[in-house]
């Protein structure tokens, strides 16, 4: 189980003392309609690329605020873990990439008629960002409106 | 993710996010999580453990369909069996 307590003391003063960006009002949008109608699109931060992809880059100050598309068919398998931080295990995604990108869980749940599809394209960001604030007002609402003009109903968020 | 989450919603886009460590979700308040007992780096369970990661991300995504729930929502995930 991840527990304050199961960090190391320096990541632990982090999480402790960062001064987390609290959303407020929390924005939310209903499901508009079934599940087993609605199209699907992961979004990962556990700094997974494509080769060919431009990794994530360790130097940003304040963090890589970047993202990357992942093509739903991509092979799990093929991902590089260019992830800058040493605060979590990256052996589990080096041995089954699904731990922090689930493509092949997304593809089951598709099939076996669960979602009703998945979106063409999926998103990978590279978390440990300090400061969010040009992924707050440039990438993230970048990222969004991909998945809008894609008719993406529904996302699913994995932090790493 | 949360911030991300909370622009997809801006944008019309529900989501559920996947939350490794409670005080952090309490704190910055995504619209909907699912909190894992998992440790960091295994959001979604054990590599190869296919039936875990599936349940993982079939509850988080349930979640969207719950008629009743008030943002934010943080609920913990329960293992089969």
């Amino acid at each position: 189980m991840a527990t304050l307590d199961s960090l190391r003391l320096t990541d632990r003063i982090f999480v402790r003392t960062y001064p987390w960006r609290r959303i407020d009002p929390v924005p939310w949008t209903p499901l508009a309609k079934p599940l087993s109608a609605s199209r699907l699109a992961l979004v990962s931060s556990a700094g997974l690329v494509l080769p060919g992809q431009e990794p994530f880059d360790a130097r940003v100050r304040g963090g890589d605020f970047s993202f990357r598309e992942i093509p739903t068919d991509a092979d799990v398998r093929a991902f590089i873990d260019s992830h800058r931080s040493d605060a979590f295990d990256h052996a589990g995604m080096a041995s089954d990439p699904n731990v922090a990108f689930p493509l092949d869980r997304a593809r089951e749940l598709a099939a076996s008629g669960f979602v009703g599809s998945l979106n063409r394209r999926h998103l990978s960001f590279m978390g440990s960002i300090t400061a969010p604030g040009r992924l707050v007002l440039d990438t993230a609402p970048r990222a969004a409106r991909l998945l809008v003009e894609d008719g993406v109903d529904v996302a699913l968020l994995v932090p790493v | 993710m949360s911030l991300v989450a909370a622009e997809l919603e801006r944008q019309g886009v529900a989501t559920v996010a996947i939350q490794l460590l409670r005080e952090v979700a309490e704190r910055v308040r995504p619209p909907r999580a699912l909190y894992v007992p998992f440790p960091h780096g295994y959001p979604m369970g054990l590599p190869g453990d296919v039936d875990t990661q599936r349940h993982v991300a079939a509850t988080a995504l349930r979640l969207l369909e719950s008629p009743s729930l008030v943002p934010p929502l943080l609920v913990d995930f329960q293992a089969e069996g």
